[in-house]
């Protein structure tokens, strides 16, 4: 549509400078700010602070807590969409619309709501208690984070493993039990490794965002329950250490490469 | 028996994702601002809501904040996907390499990478710099729904046009436009809602005097939660309801199957 590389690169400009102004610089700065201390000089201290004993124990919870969260979502959310796949589209769709609706309402709110259910008198024990049966106290515990996670977490987990799952040719299926595959055969060696790209996709959306959370902790934590999510958010907005917080930060995008090359990795394998 | 158990899993999970819910609508016309008891039925909170200074603001900051930030991102995303269709193999990864990472990174981490950028630079924080970090992280998901969209364009349409004596801008406004429009709005809805639920990115680039709705939530928290705020949701859930069903309604009438025969509800293109 464009022929000259002249109009190409004007229209390119705008995009390219806010990537650069935006994007590139920020992310700079906050790898310049964790490798150098208040002075200005270069030093590993910042990153080497992820072993101190408080910050291994948060990040320790955090990896805990997201990757259960992430299994957790993925065992709930893969026998949901084979049951969706199997119906017709209207009727999943109407499903499918069910579960995008709270994604538009607010998370914090939602997240808040979970606390009223799950408080000491809250909404869950008083019904336990109703039909006699003992109260049950997850506030303020990992299990309460856990639950939050998974409850925000699910729809994505849920749309990207619907899609890969609603696009498996009825036909390949069809035609693996006619070559005498019963059905959990058909499960194991046909649907489930066509829905690895799906799986891929969900944990993706499921775990970083898991991993680095500071407002499910503290909502559902009560404020005792540290992930490093919060430790990094306090030390920029309260501790004012931004070499620390940056270093810490670096440690996060570590993780987070680490699951884009086992992203890609799983995205080449599949080409071939 | 297991069209039972299939149809009673797939309850539970939608009174799972609905319970917290429940729960805020039921609480909005609680008279009672404690969350445990229910003391009457009242509408004064939806009347105390449209007068409260504060939720009024930031409800307004949240809306402009998302509009403005949707179609400034669509402009640049547009231009810049005509650009990336000319660029060459090399030029074109490295530039979508870009475009993924605020997508790919944690929220925590672009936030405070924005917050270091806004310091140094001596950028104020306010609306502006709320802006600026929205388009930031709208434009991604804009470009990511025209791309697709722009390269199945068949480019002969506007090569007619031309011919035919029309000016490079014309055609693209009355031929390549139209085509893209379901790409752009897509896109630009996608935007729309990213930006009215960011919490974390806003809280870092917010500075002191301005608010969206999601940080006034968050100041709330400690403070109890004003039931105005639970009004609040619940109108929006309901006027979200009534959107999804005429969209879906109206959908409905245009899909076509694809290729693999099955039916992928055309709903994903406006999940959050």
């Amino acid at each position: 549509m464009i022929r000259t590389k002249k109009i190409r690169n004007l229209f390119a400009t705008p995009y390219l400078s806010w990537a650069i102004i935006f994007i590139i610089v920020p992310l700079v700065m906050v790898i310049w700010y964790g490798f150098t201390d208040s002075d200005g000089a270069l030093t590993f201290a910042n990153i080497a602070s992820i072993a101190r004993p408080e910050f291994m124990k948060s990040l320790g919870l955090s990896l805990l807590l997201s990757l259960i969260s992430t299994v957790l979502c993925l065992i709930i959310a893969y026998p949901l969409c084979m049951i969706l796949t199997e119906k017709k589209a209207g009727k999943a769709g109407v499903v499918i619309l069910l579960f995008i609706l709270p994604m538009w309402m607010n998370t914090l709110l939602r997240t808040m709501a979970w606390q009223t259910i799950l408080e000491k008198t809250g909404i869950l024990n008083t019904f336990l208690n109703f039909i006699h049966l003992p109260s049950i106290y997850i506030i303020n515990k990992p299990q309460a984070i856990i639950i939050g996670m998974v409850y925000n977490f699910l729809p994505y987990m849920v749309l990207p493993l619907y899609t890969a799952l609603s696009r498996i040719d009825d036909n390949v299926i069809n035609a693996a039990r006619d070559l005498g595959a019963n059905k959990f055969q058909t499960f194991l060696h046909v649907t489930l490794p066509l829905s690895i790209p799906g799986i891929i996709s969900g944990i993706t959306m499921v775990f970083i965002p898991a991993l680095t959370t500071f407002v499910l902790s503290q909502m559902l934590g009560g404020n005792k329950i540290l992930l490093i999510g919060n430790i990094i958010e306090q030390e920029f907005t309260q501790a004012y250490d931004w070499h620390l917080g940056s270093g810490l930060s670096i440690i996060l995008m570590v993780f987070i490469i680490i699951n884009m090359v086992v992203e890609a990795a799983f995205d080449k394998s599949d080409e071939q | 028996m297991s069209r039972f158990l299939k149809k009673l899993y797939v309850v539970l999970i939608v009174i799972f994702m609905y319970a917290p819910i429940a729960v805020m609508i039921v609480q909005s016309f609680n008279q009672s601002k404690s969350r445990g008891h229910w003391t009457g039925f009242t509408l004064e909170w939806y009347i105390s809501l449209f007068s409260d200074e504060s939720i009024m603001a930031a409800l307004r900051n949240t809306l402009t904040i998302a509009l403005l930030s949707s179609l400034i991102a669509t402009a640049i995303s547009l231009l810049a996907c005509l650009a990336i269709r000319q660029m060459t193999k090399n030029t074109r990864t490295v530039v979508m390499g870009i475009t993924n990472i605020p997508m790919l990174n944690a929220d925590i981490v672009t936030g405070i990478s924005m917050m270091l950028l806004f310091l140094s630079m001596g950028i104020k924080f306010g609306y502006g710099s709320i802006l600026i970090a929205h388009i930031t992280f709208n434009i991604p998901y804009v470009i990511l729904n025209i791309m697709p969209r722009l390269n199945s364009l068949d480019n002969s349409c506007f090569e007619a046009a031309r011919d035919l004596g029309a000016s490079p801008v014309y055609a693209f406004f009355h031929v390549v436009l139209p085509d893209l429009m379901p790409g752009v709005m897509s896109g630009m809805l996608m935007a729309f809602t990213m930006s009215i639920d960011d919490f974390i990115i806003t809280h870092f680039t917010k500075g002191a005097g301005v608010d969206t709705l999601s940080t006034k939530i968050y100041t709330e928290v400690r403070k109890g939660i004003k039931p105005e705020m639970y009004a609040l949701s619940t109108l929006i859930f309901g006027a979200i309801l009534i959107l999804l069903l005429l969209l879906n309604f109206t959908k409905n009438g245009s899909r076509k199957k694809n290729k693999t025969g099955t039916n992928a509800p055309s709903i994903f293109e406006i999940a959050p």
